[in-house]
């Protein structure tokens, strides 16, 4: 076959004129550096490529070789506790090979094929393998076993097996013949091209909440296992904040944070802050379960839209394994706007403000990849997605965020006002909200407290009110407003101060318990009730605001400490004390 | 053997066709001489088969199909670098024209750099103490940091660059250096940093790339790159701090555009090219620390907002990739407060874990909440007031509003003092102090008993009452 040659370039994208025997969407190297890119369009004149990297330097009359395949990620153990870029070269090698700039053209590979793993091969000869089927498990890290998985369309029987003990990612461990006596070998990794969804056995309901620690999240907007949410929101508003607080604290076992599109000094942070988290749950650094894809703003745009793909896919051979992945993606924003700069660069007619008419089907597309399954092997697992969206000037009416809204069902909306006074996390209660809560009450009302939702819903309806009221107060000032209203306006305060707004930085507030978020709703709604009987036999407000309870409440996040949930009572007590003293006066 | 390639197939504003090239790759430099004997300077920006688009950097004023002699470089944009940079005045494309001669590089750099590997990033932590108030107390200056400034025309954000520059703690060294590109701004501007340079007696550690107002558009676009590569090179090669100020980016944003639908590419918002955000990030991300290197580079850049919008496309995508933002008010510069930096919008993202015990000082973080929480407050309480009338506040809204002017007269309008970080927390808590105890939410109660001093409440009283008169 002849040799395909480029024939022209325009940024990240590159062209060969004429037949090339190449398929769509295949990975290709590109030029004598061989960077990598992808076919994204064939017609009998010109087939076009983008390039995931920089093509300055690069000449017409270049080669353009096939791999073979589409684009892939390789799964296998050594994906946990690493850091990739878009396409999943691992960062940590690159800079060994590169130094601290990154160089083009490092073809290296995404698993180190000289580490060694401790393998009990699980499987004995004569056994059946199905796809999916778990054929050998490694501890990958001291807290994940790693199980290593049949791929889907591999079947066949065994034949032989390796003794356990340690190999590399490369070594067969196990060979089997398929049912026309063909021989294959497993080894410890697979690859998966990353724009297919892994296949499932079913998909389950999602009624199991991803428990974050966040009380805004966990009591008013709660998101499922399996779930997707996302958090728009203007710069500063503490979109990374928020994302960074989930992945530190949420109760998956795997996390694969993908920041897409972002600052560099961002994901040092996030290198940093994991590697000296200790996590709770296990004693040992987050960094044992967590996976990173760095594909800063700076480092090339193709690359950047493959990375939403390359960190789904990660997640969801995780989830075959049988573990709840959480995956954060901070900006889609961004990766939408690589469609857009590509889209403009193979001259599309473009849709809403320049984006592709595709966009929304893409968001779709990945969006539907999250959910709670039963795997091919008969394990549960879950993929929670939680993307951050980044509107052009805080304005939610723009494409990415319309379209992210129409397919996750819960929206975390960020509020540059809650932002400025430095009301963290910033999440808007009146924009926001969440389809889950019916699928989840049941689970609420077993594992929490039967009261808690109608304790959720009494919150709720407090901030409403607030919020209808301070329309009011805006205009002419609170001293007009009646006493019971005046009694609104206060205990909404201590709900948004007190409750809502929470401390990350605070050792114990970072973190708390549904059962501490439970008793903190009820303390705050008996100081309503009984503040109520107050009001309705006519005693002053004035006289109820000087006995300290309302400030006092404000300030239990950090006066209660999390292992010290008898203090409850003290307050409730104390609020029966002294509301009864001044009734009885 | 150089070969020349005679004429051109079609001329567009500043872009030019050329057919019949072999071996041009892209995004590689081209020498063209002028039958008059000139020459201009243009880069491949599109190659085609045999067809090359080339931007021409000087502009297509004078050029014809048939005058033009064209020589391919072999490489892309390329800049000179020598320790002898520093003191030196050159165009925007990194030349010299100062008139002292040429410089003797000791390397020749891609301006277009090449992304940091996050894994070799150091995260910054280390403060700048700038003397300013508002800035140390509210929006922390980190070293490493891009901490762009929005301003608007006619706003005083060149004094406060040079206030910045004056103050900084990082100027007493002498490792530290500036690079200052000006893209698109006028001769008096330019002027005016040079003599404030060299009252501050810095001149010698100066780098300026100088593309006026009235210089070529084109050549704009490789300004911040030719002067990030320059401070590459003194922060890593040299170990130098390195603090690159690059004024104006709005122009520089404009440039692109123009440059862009001269392309004939399909704009996005507002007519700036769709790839703008990748374009700004390609130059804010080149700031940072290196792991084993010794210096550091730290932006500031100055953005005026068109309109003072700041969800105008360039405040906004700037907005997303810097590290937070210093955002003037055109309504405090007119009422002369220097510097007029409007509080709530400003951020710095990083200096959270550049604060406190050890950096700064234990109750920095807790006061500078409180101190957003309730000048956020005030403009509440000020909303208010403008429908009811100041006298019909609650008292403890007048008391807001009394903390609110002493704050803006005090605080933050400091004019051109120096004040130590000391200063500026004990003044911020001087003035807290004017409020009721119980207000303060947003800090704990030990560093309450600690700081909270309302002894000095009446005479802050009396403070806010003098400033009503």
């Amino acid at each position: 076959m002849a040799q395909n040659l480029i024939y022209s370039i325009n940024g990240p994208v590159v062209t060969i004129k004429g037949k090339t025997g190449l398929s769509m969407m295949e990975m290709v190297h590109v030029g004598n550096d061989h960077l990598v890119g992808e076919v994204i369009r064939m017609d009998e004149e010109l087939t076009t490529i983008q390039v995931y990297e920089e093509t300055s330097g690069l000449a017409p009359g270049e080669p353009v070789t096939t791999t073979g395949g589409p684009l892939c990620v390789t799964l296998g153990p050594g994906i946990l506790r690493n850091i990739y870029d878009g396409i999943q070269r691992p960062l940590p090698a690159l800079e060994k090979e590169s130094g601290p700039f990154i160089a083009r053209g490092c073809n290296i590979p995404s698993l180190d094929p000289d580490a060694k793993w401790d393998v009990t091969v699980t499987v004995k000869v004569g056994d059946k393998i199905v796809p999916g089927q778990i054929y050998a498990t490694c501890p990958e890290t001291p807290v994940i076993l790693h199980k290593c998985m049949a791929a889907p369309g591999v079947e066949g029987t065994v034949t032989w097996v390796a003794e356990n003990g340690s190999y590399t990612v490369n070594d067969t461990v196990v060979r089997i013949t398929d049912k026309n006596g063909n021989e294959r070998e497993l080894t410890l990794c697979q690859k998966w091209p990353i724009r297919r969804p892994r296949p499932v056995q079913t998909r389950m309901p999602a009624q199991r909440p991803l428990i974050t620690g966040m009380r805004v999240v966990d009591t008013m907007f709660p998101i499922a296992k399996g779930g997707a949410a996302a958090i728009p929101g203007g710069f500063g508003t503490g979109k990374t904040m928020t994302q960074h607080q989930l992945a530190k604290w949420c109760d998956a076992d795997i996390i694969i944070y993908v920041g897409c599109g972002e600052r560099g000094n961002e994901m040092t942070q996030a290198l940093t802050e994991f590697g000296e988290l200790i996590d709770p749950k296990t004693g040992r650094p987050l960094t044992d379960r967590t996976v990173l894809i760095a594909n800063t703003s700076n480092m090339p745009v193709a690359a950047r839209e493959a990375s939403i793909y390359t960190g789904i896919t990660l997640a969801e051979y995780y989830r075959d394994m049988g573990y709840h992945t959480a995956m954060m993606a901070d900006s889609t924003s961004r990766w939408a706007e690589a469609l857009r700069e590509i889209s403009g660069r193979l001259e599309e007619m473009p849709a809403d403000e320049g984006y592709p008419a595709y966009l929304p089907s893409r968001l779709a597309e990945f969006y539907e990849r999250a959910g709670y399954v039963r795997a091919l092997n008969g394990e549960e697992g879950s993929v929670t997605v939680i993307g951050a969206v980044s509107p052009p000037g805080a304005d939610f009416s723009e494409p990415v965020t319309q379209n992210t809204k129409r397919f996750t069902r819960c929206f975390w909306a960020l509020d540059k006002a809650l932002a400025y006074a430095r009301h963290y996390p910033a999440i808007n209660w009146n924009t926001s909200y969440t389809e889950y809560i019916t699928d989840l009450a049941p689970w609420y009302y077993d594992n929490v407290g039967p009261d808690f939702l109608s304790c959720r819903e009494q919150i709720a309806s407090l901030l409403l009110q607030e919020t209808s009221l301070m329309e009011i107060v805006k205009l002419i000032g609170s001293d007009v407003l009646p006493d019971d209203q005046k009694l609104v306006i206060e205990i909404a305060r201590v709900i948004r101060v007190g409750f809502l707004q929470q401390n990350f930085f605070h050792d114990q507030d970072t973190y708390v318990s549904l059962e501490k978020q439970l008793k903190m709703m009820k303390v705050i709604l008996h100081l309503y009730e009984k503040s109520q009987a107050l009001v309705a036999r006519q005693i002053p407000i004035s006289k109820l605001l000087r006995l300290g309870l309302f400030d006092k409440l404000v300030k239990m996040k950090y006066d209660i400490p999390n292992d010290k949930l008898e203090m409850f009572d003290e307050y409730t007590a104390e609020i029966d004390q002294k509301i009864g003293e001044l009734l009885r006066a | 053997m150089i070969l020349e390639h005679v004429g051109l197939s079609q001329i567009n504003g500043s872009l030019v066709v050329l057919d019949g090239v072999q071996n041009a790759s892209y995004d590689e430099m081209v020498v063209m001489k002028l039958t008059d004997g000139t020459q201009r300077v243009g880069r491949i920006v599109m190659i085609e088969g045999d067809k090359c688009v080339i931007q021409v950097f000087e502009g297509t004023t004078g050029f014809s199909l048939d005058n033009t002699r064209t020589t391919l470089s072999g490489h892309p944009m390329m800049v000179d670098l020598s320790p002898e940079i520093l003191g030196r005045t050159l165009d925007g494309l990194g030349r010299p024209i100062d008139g002292l001669g040429e410089i003797y590089p000791e390397f020749r750099r891609d301006v277009n750099g090449s992304p940091i590997n996050p894994v070799s990033r150091v995260y910054p932590r280390n403060y700048i103490r700038t003397g300013i108030s508002s800035i140390d107390a509210l929006a922390t200056l980190i070293r490493g940091q891009k901490l762009p400034i929005f301003s608007g025309s006619g706003m005083k954000h060149n004094e406060l660059a040079v206030q910045i520059v004056k103050q900084a703690d990082v100027s007493d060294g002498e490792d530290f250096a500036i690079v200052f590109a000006a893209m698109g701004v006028k001769n008096d501007v330019a002027d005016y940093f040079k003599k404030s340079f060299e009252a501050a007696n810095v001149m010698d550690r100066v780098v300026m790339l100088l593309n006026l107002a009235n210089d070529p558009i084109v050549e704009r676009i490789i300004t911040p790159r030719a002067a990030l590569t320059i401070a590459e090179y003194l922060a890593f090669d040299l170990g130098k701090n390195i603090l690159v100020i690059l004024t104006d980016m709005t122009s520089y944003c404009e440039a692109l555009r123009e440059f862009s639908s001269s392309k004939g590419e399909i704009p996005g918002r507002k007519g700036y090219p769709g790839y703008l955000y990748s374009d700004l990030a390609s130059l804010y991300e080149r700031a940072g620390i290196i792991e084993g290197r010794k210096g550091s580079v730290t932006q500031i850049p100055i953005l005026t907002m068109p309109g003072d919008d700041i969800t105008h496309p360039i405040p906004d995508l700037t907005g997303y990739i810097t590290e937070g933002q210093i955002v003037l008010d055109r309504g405090m510069d007119a009422t002369g407060v220097y510097p007029p930096v409007s509080v709530l919008p400003s951020l710095s993202r990083l200096m959270k874990d550049g604060i406190g015990a050890g950096y700064t000082r234990e109750d920095h973080n807790p006061l500078a909440n409180q101190l957003f929480a309730t000048y956020a407050r005030v403009q509440d309480a000020k909303a208010l007031a403008s429908v009811i009338g100041e006298e019909e506040l609650s008292a403890s809204d007048k008391r807001v509003m009394e903390f609110g002017r002493a704050f803006e007269q005090k605080f933050v309008g400091q004019g051109n003092t120096n004040r130590s970080i000391e200063e500026t927390l004990d003044l911020g808590w001087e003035l807290l102090s004017m409020l009721p105890r119980e207000e303060l939410d947003r800090v704990d109660q030990v560093m309450l008993d600690h700081y909270y001093k309302p002894q000095v409440n009446n005479a802050h009283r009396d403070l806010g009452t003098i400033l009503k008169k």
